[in-house]
């Protein structure tokens, strides 16, 4: 029953920096309605400047958490550059072109497959520039566990949890309250009607790609300051723990991605115990597959209907 | 330098491969041709390598039943996967297909099924060690000349088959529901029942691949069949052009010419093809030959026959 519970404990603290990853893709896909492959490996490429930063020049934890903060979000600009931002008219006609050709949602498919071909890109760039398989980061892991009735707990993964809670609140708070989170709002629902209202869609949806590139950012520097190293299957873990939660949580809703996260985090703890690191990953994939068939059951509309009546 | 197969192999054995990226590329575009975006075709890979490995070297059939064996498990396998995803679309769709694709990856690595086949050694399935000793080529003495007939004359036999279908009503159906699946489904066409026919094909191409693949190869892993096997479709089909089944066979070969073409360019081969995937879906969605490309290379064969006839006449 201890096993159990401590299990269980272990899993719901690791939904901390599970939550914070899928907060910044939440708020990606909130803000573009599009969802950008090229997460996982935008944060690689940043994680590994900033271990080389630290290894080479000797840089403290917290330029190199600002460094990872900024390099991630100058990537992602690229990203959006190059896959999101098509405002060129002679583009948009060729989409719309295509779209005719092709029947399938064209720019959905064309930017999804592009954020595909950046991702093995961007990871390639990260690994021709540190070749090697293990790269340390600045270790910030607590060296002493709670121990709390027989139970194990890290401090670490206490305070990510927390800081990560108050932080989702807080973007809550912000995107209800503010001028800008009023902005970003009007865009996730209609960027047509954001124009119309006046909002300048183009400066949001950077601002959206800042605001999620940054998040993704400090959940790597979070993440890899409790490990202390980075390795090339890093920006795979981001993309697919980030994606899991936020489709767990309902893809755009920023409190959702906490339960998402718990769930995924509380699901692999046990996998792991059962089944070993390969049943920790099917269990992540599992899930998300789940929550993908869930998301079209025509139970589900049912459901939401029932409660709403 | 490494090609998505993770092999390299010079001469013969590299239009084999084109060959069996081409049969990939098709995969993935037969998919598009429905109006959605499959990002797991390596899914039926594995399965078909796995399958046709198994048939002949623990069962030691021959490599037409294997081939046989690997196609109608992809068959099989796609019909169960497509109706499962029926709902799904778009986005969704595409991410359920990579998940699917990622668990039959983790289930062959955790696969292990060995039988004794001389004194102190097994074959069969390892886990994540992959399945090695697939010699049926060897031990028959099936040169590699023959066995890029044999590749060729399937992918020609698809192609050809892609062509007769496409001049039928059922074409123009599955044709139509790319287009527009609602206003298809209001026209009365079995939208499900073709999405469904076109993935199961699409699904025992990919396998048929996989079978061929595990043969050229000898060895195979399920790390072989990650997602960047996947990402490599997608491109072919996508950088080749929609327009025409030759698309994908020119993204595959795109690909492999820039692979021999950049060989000073060591290590940085994804770097440049993933870029220029990206501008060409940025600047070029369609591909390479999109239906204005295709409608050219029309009118200009046409203008060339007038032209050729009139001096005839003249």
């Amino acid at each position: 029953m201890l096993e159990l519970l401590q299990l269980t404990l272990e899993g719901l603290l690791e939904a901390g920096p599970y939550a914070l990853i899928g907060l910044g893709l939440t708020i990606s896909f909130g803000v573009l309605r599009r969802i950008n492959l090229a997460f996982g490996a935008t944060a690689l490429l940043a994680a590994y400047v900033g271990s080389w930063l630290h290894v080479r020049w000797g840089v403290p934890a917290l330029g190199v958490w600002v460094v990872v903060i900024v390099v991630t979000v100058l990537v992602g600009f690229y990203v959006e550059r190059m896959c999101f931002d098509i405002d060129d008219d002679s583009v948009l006609a060729m989409r719309r072109q295509s779209s005719v050709a092709l029947g399938l949602d064209a720019r959905e498919a064309s930017v999804l497959a592009a954020s595909f071909a950046l991702w093995m890109q961007i990871e390639q760039v990260a690994v021709n520039f540190q070749p090697n398989h293990l790269h340390p980061f600045p270790d910030l892991s607590s060296k002493l566990n709670f121990d709390l009735g027989g139970i194990d707990l890290r401090p670490d993964r206490i305070v990510v949890f927390f800081l990560t809670a108050g932080l989702i609140a807080g973007l809550a708070i912000w995107l209800k309250h503010s001028q800008l989170g009023l902005a970003i709002r009007a865009l996730s629902s209609s960027q047509a009607a954001a124009q119309v209202c006046g909002f300048n869609v183009l400066r949001l949806r950077y601002i959206g790609t800042a605001v999620s590139c940054s998040l993704c950012g400090l959940a790597s520097c979070a993440v890899l300051s409790m490990d202390g190293q980075v390795t090339p299957m890093f920006g795979m873990w981001v993309l697919l723990k980030g994606l899991t939660c936020a489709l767990l949580g309902g893809l755009g809703s920023v409190r959702g991605v906490f339960g998402g996260a718990v769930l995924l985090g509380i699901t692999e703890a046990h996998a792991q115990s059962l089944w070993g690191p390969i049943g920790r990953e099917a269990a992540t994939w599992g899930l998300l597959l789940l929550a993908l068939l869930v998301q079209s059951h025509p139970l589900k509309d049912k459901f939401l209907h029932a409660k709403k009546v | 330098m490494n090609n998505a197969l993770c092999i390299t192999d010079p001469g013969i054995g590299f239009y084999t491969q084109w060959i069996i990226l081409s049969m990939m590329g098709l995969s993935t575009w037969l998919i598009l041709q429905t109006g959605r975006i499959s990002l797991g075709q390596q899914a039926y890979f594995g399965i078909g390598a796995y399958a046709a490995a198994v048939i002949t070297v623990m069962f030691n059939g021959s490599l037409v039943l294997a081939l046989l064996v690997a196609w109608l498990i992809g068959v099989i396998f796609s019909v169960i996967i497509s109706r499962l995803l029926q709902k799904l679309s778009g986005l969704q769709f595409a991410l359920a297909t990579l998940a699917i694709a990622e668990l039959v990856r983790l289930g062959l690595s955790s696969w292990a099924w060995q039988i004794p086949r001389a004194k102190n050694y097994e074959v069969g399935p390892d886990g994540v060690h992959g399945f090695r000793d697939i010699r049926w080529l060897f031990e028959n003495q099936m040169g590699p000349e023959t066995y890029l007939a044999l590749s060729a004359t399937l992918l020609l036999s698809t192609l050809l088959l892609i062509w007769k279908i496409s001049q039928t009503k059922l074409g123009l159906s599955i044709q139509s529901v790319g287009l527009d699946t609602e206003l298809a489904t209001v026209q009365g066409e079995p939208v499900a029942f073709l999405q469904t026919l076109t993935q199961t094909f699409a699904g025992g191409l990919g396998a048929l691949a996989g079978a061929l693949y595990a043969h050229q190869a000898t060895y195979i892993e399920p790390a072989v069949f990650d997602v960047m096997l996947g990402i490599h479709a997608v491109g072919y089909a996508m950088l080749g052009g929609l327009a025409t089944p030759l698309g994908p066979l020119l993204g595959a070969a795109f690909d492999l010419g820039l692979l021999e073409a950049t060989r000073i360019f060591e290590g940085w081969r994804m770097v440049i093809f993933g870029g220029l995937v990206a501008l060409f879906l940025r600047w070029r969605p369609g591909g390479l030959l999109n239906h204005a490309a295709l409608s050219q290379i029309k009118h200009f064969f046409i203008q060339r026959r007038k032209s050729h006839d009139n001096s005839t006449f003249a």
